[in-house]
């Protein structure tokens, strides 16, 4: 195997913003807008990471513990992804259980921080948080279990590599599906439509949002950034399936994996302008459909 | 072995002062838990080393019993056991030197000692024991002290019931022993363990050990009486069985699963299906709870569910020569037993610290506890992060294993053998989810926010003998959760014992999934290591900056009220309504009836569903069965004794004919 490479991780660390702002770009060009600077995620982390706080009386440490928590297990799975021609930091066989653990792990404490404020508000968001995650996180394994039986691998980075052009001629409609079903956990885990509103600060139908409510300053910035990182870490999964060209060269690789990630950006944004959130309770059946998708895949 | 008779003997000591003492508080205190303390660590020293790979002990005494024989035999599923059994049982003896204090001059406080050092030394006699006898003997006089402690509230009618229903459930369970092991000596002539041979029948055993342990257990459908009797027990009591009594059912399962010679798939598959359903109902019956001892008593059922589930996979491993299947599989479900002794053992001592503190168990009623019992809250938080198997703690590495056990699984199994395995990970994925929402719901409700009732206002934390068992058992949880690796590198002797298979394939296994496991314990480490870094470097930039502090944000408006907080029943109805079909939660809501309603109410009550649908009905219709054989039992001794003599005349006529 090559050697560990930090790139993936300084890869995401440097454009994670970047592509939410492409999402952000997308929605206003469809809507007849000019949209705000490519830049703007990174000002508003900058800016909020030079603010002082408010606290609310009756948060605790918890409370400032969960967006710390939260960025940090999102670093550490990315530290398992490959990226472009570049191998991940770390790699060993079932990772992909500790991949998806860390995750559980940001949600464990984001959703503890939000009942720290003892906010019926946040309390409502964390709850949705919770009930949504019982169905992404199936989903998401059996995702990966399919990956792994296709490609006789356990590791994420061997695992993603060994989808090739060739796998594909052979397992389409397997990569298909097993592709539907994590598109589906993408939109759901980045708190996208129609799971969840991002754009919303104040309805009751949002998830994400809400839970970060009482957030301010240097937390919200790390908030804001372990998002961005989040969603790089789930768009990365799905370009390595969906785009699996290697030339060899790591740079033309890398050059094909930022070109898929604009690609999902784009589609992204597409999906949240021209589709309505769906009722909430209609989010757990989507949700299934990702469980049944992935599961499928298993059979093919 | 020698350490360990010590030991047994310096229980029933214990046991015999408790009683000798019973009018001096101090002395029974001293006499009482210091049987259990001293007679634990003496026996921890043997159980290690032979844990560790020692060669196995015995000693074998005559005895006057029919079938009978006093043999002891100390190998490493043996010794395995014994671990959480002392150190779960000294640290709750540790606890209960305050905990019953509350009771004091109220309740005669013998009896609990007593039977606590009774219940320790029959567990330790239970898993050692190697003859059929001597076993059940054991098992017996197990439930029955566990039966006097849980009834240790027997003014209270909810107490009462919990305990007969204990009783009963453990009865049927022995009864299916009975059989087993009758069968067993009836094909081997000799009720020596050691001289038991794989039998024709080995199927039908199988089932008598699944319903006859699974009872002890708590396997679903069996597991009705663990949400009644764990939390009417003392809470240092709760501890005990929940985190080590409850495994004796594991392990005679696999002491019977050594006799059974090649094992069948069908077991596996029936393990995996039986470990599905305890792990999902378990955890989904826990949300639905707001009793916080019922709640953890629920999750005793869903981590029995996740062993059941490892021993699967390892079984199905064993039936395909799939050695690293089996040995992963295996390892996760004996670590499991391990660790969830470990978080279930805290958490239990913690909730309870909180009913000393607060006097109520209702998880809605409380609120805000972090900041007045804050040892309480920590180790609270390490229990329930572990409990829900989140890095870097003890509860990931035994699911890691199993995960990797069905992943290598359906990997390079055929297609029928990958089914379970496939099962296996969906399974643990959802349990997993469920287990963050209950836990994030136990730990959110109980230690933050604001109170939610009066009353429960400013308890204050309970004294350092009920808070440092729970200490040492938080970092027996961070301490596997890092050094993971050599724990599992060392389970060869353990794993060898339980699956007969040859211990140099174990260890190249091992040591290839102790090389995954010590990539996880670095993650640990290192994630610990930045949280830290990153919570310092966010202090540092906050030492210039203006911090101001106000009410939570909401929304604009104007005199929120703690009352008006997220609850635990809120926070978990749209899962349990997700998963209403399973649940049956019944919800009344009264007075939203005219135009202008007044005052209204609300109750939601999830009742369990196999005691309601199925157990009730099953008993209502035997005791009416029965109710034709009632004017047999008038209660008059002449009577009685006509029966007996009857009974003899009838036998002695048979003899003759």
């Amino acid at each position: 195997m090559a050697a560990p490479s930090l790139f993936p991780l300084i890869a995401a660390g440097a454009l994670a913003p970047l592509m939410q702002s492409v999402i952000i770009r997308t929605k206003s060009v469809v809507a007849g807008r000019a949209g705000q600077p490519l830049m703007q995620p990174y000002w508003d982390i900058w800016k909020l990471l030079h603010k002082g706080a408010v606290y609310s009386h009756t948060t605790s440490w918890i409370f400032q513990m969960g967006p710390v928590v939260g960025l940090a297990s999102v670093v550490f799975a990315l530290t398992l992804l490959p990226f472009g021609g570049f191998p991940s930091l770390s790699a060993f066989s079932g990772d992909l259980v500790v991949f998806a653990y860390l995750i559980a792990l940001g949600r464990f404490f984001t959703v503890l921080a939000a009942l720290d404020t003892g906010s019926s508000f946040e309390g409502m968001g964390a709850s949705r948080e919770v009930t949504f995650s019982a169905f992404t996180e199936p989903a998401l394994f059996l995702a990966l279990a399919a990956l792994a039986r296709q490609t006789g691998q356990l590791s994420l980075s061997l695992l993603l590599a060994a989808v090739s052009p060739g796998a594909w001629s052979h397992a389409a409609p397997m990569l298909s599906l097993t592709l539907g079903a994590l598109m589906i956990v993408f939109l759901a885990e980045n708190a996208r439509m129609p799971v969840d509103d991002p754009t919303t600060h104040l309805e009751l139908t949002m998830i994400h949002e809400v839970m970060v409510l009482d957030h301010s300053g240097p937390d919200f910035a790390m908030i804001q950034y372990g998002a961005a990182l989040k969603m790089w870490l789930f768009a990365t999964i799905i370009i390595a399936v969906a785009a699996p060209w290697r030339s060899g060269n790591r740079w033309v690789d890398t050059a094909v994996g930022l070109m898929g990630m604009l690609i999902l950006g784009i589609a992204t944004g597409l999906v949240e302008s021209t589709m309505a959130r769906l009722r909430l309770l209609r989010v757990p059946q989507l949700l299934l459909v990702a469980i049944v998708l992935s599961a499928l895949a298993l059979a093919f | 072995m020698t350490a360990l008779l010590i030991s047994l003997l310096i229980f029933g000591a214990g046991a015999a002062a408790s009683l000798a003492f019973a009018k001096r508080e101090r002395w029974l205190r001293i006499f009482g838990a210091g049987g259990i303390i001293l007679g634990s660590v003496l026996g921890l020293v043997p159980a290690i080393g032979v844990a560790l790979g020692a060669p196995p002990q015995s000693l074998r005494v005559a005895w006057d019993v029919p079938y009978g024989s006093l043999y002891l035999r100390l190998d490493a599923l043996s010794a395995f056991f014994l671990l959480p059994t002392f150190l779960i049982s000294a640290l709750a003896a540790l606890y209960g030197t305050e905990y019953l204090e509350a009771y004091c001059g109220r309740k005669a406080l013998a009896p609990p000692w007593f039977f606590l050092n009774v219940l320790t030394a029959s567990m330790a006699v239970v898993v050692l024991a190697n003859n059929a006898v001597l076993f059940l003997m054991a098992w017996e006089t197990m439930a029955l002290s566990s039966f006097f402690l849980v009834t240790f509230e027997s003014e209270e009618e909810s107490t009462r019931q919990a305990g007969w229903m204990y009783l009963v459930a453990s009865h049927i369970g022995t009864a299916f022993l009975f059989v087993l092991f009758v069968l067993l000596g009836k094909s081997n002539g000799s009720l020596d363990f050691d001289r038991f041979s794989p039998a024709s029948n080995a199927g039908v055993l199988f089932v008598l050990a699944l319903v006859g342990f699974g009872a002890k257990a708590g396997f679903v459908p069996l597991h009705v009486w663990l949400p009644e009797a764990h939390p009417a027990a003392p809470s240092h009591v709760s501890a005990v069985m929940s985190a080590v009594m409850i495994k004796t059912g594991i392990y005679g399962l696999l002491r019977i699963l050594i006799f059974l010679g090649p094992v069948h798939a069908w077991w596996g598959w029936t393990l995996c299906i039986v470990g599905l359903s305890s792990g999902i109902l378990g955890v989904l019956l826990a949300l639905a709870q707001h009793d916080l001892k019922r709640l953890l008593a629920y999750h005793s059922v869903e981590n029995i569910g996740i062993i059941a589930l490892g021993l699967g996979v390892g079984i199905v491993g064993l039936s395909v020569d799939e050695p690293f299947v089996a040995v992963a599989g295996f390892a996760g479900a004996l670590l499991h037993v391990l660790n969830h002794a470990i978080f279930k053992g805290l958490l239990f001592l913690d909730a309870g610290n909180i009913v000393h503190a607060t006097h109520t168990r209702e998880i809605d009623h409380l609120g805000g506890l972090l900041r007045c019992m804050p040892g309480t809250g920590v180790t609270f938080l390490i229990g329930a992060a572990a409990i829900s198997g989140l890095p870097p703690l003890n509860g990931f590495v035994s699911e890691f294993l199993i995960y990797l056990a069905s992943l290598k699984g359906s990997v390079s199994l055929g297609a029928s053998s990958s089914v379970p395995m496939l099962a296996t990970i969906s399974g643990l994925a959802l349990i997993g989810a469920l287990a963050v929402a209950c836990f994030t719901k136990a730990f959110g409700i109980v230690f933050l926010g604001h109170p939610r009732c009066e009353g429960a206002g400013h308890p204050e934390d309970v004294n350092l003998a009920m808070l440092v068992p729970g200490f040492l058992l938080a970092a027996g949880c961070v301490l596997i959760g890092l050094l993971g690796s050599s724990v599992v590198r060392s389970m060869g002797p353990l794993i060898s014992t339980a699956t007969g298979l040859p211990s140099i394939l174990i260890s190249r296994d091992l040591i290839e999934m102790g090389n995954s496991v010590a990539r996880v314990g670095q993650f640990g480490a290192l994630l610990t290591g930045v949280v830290a870094l990153l919570s310092l470097a966010r202090s540092k930039t906050f030492g210039r900056r203006q911090i101001s502090t106000a009410p939570t944000w909401d929304c604009g408006y104007a005199s929120p009220s703690p009352r008006m907080q997220y609850t635990a029943s809120s926070f978990a109805q749209p899962l349990t309504e997700s998963f209403g079909m399973l649940l049956q939660t019944r919800e009344v809501l009264t007075g939203l009836e005219p135009l202008f309603p007044q005052r209204a109410e609300f109750h939601s009550h999830t009742d369990d569903p196999y005691r309601r649908y199925f157990f009730q009905p099953l008993f209502q219709s035997v005791s009416r069965a029965m109710a034709s054989l009632r004017p047999l039992q008038q209660g008059r001794v002449q009577l009685y004794v006509l029966y007996i003599v009857v009974t003899l005349l009838v036998l002695l006529l048979w003899q003759l004919a």
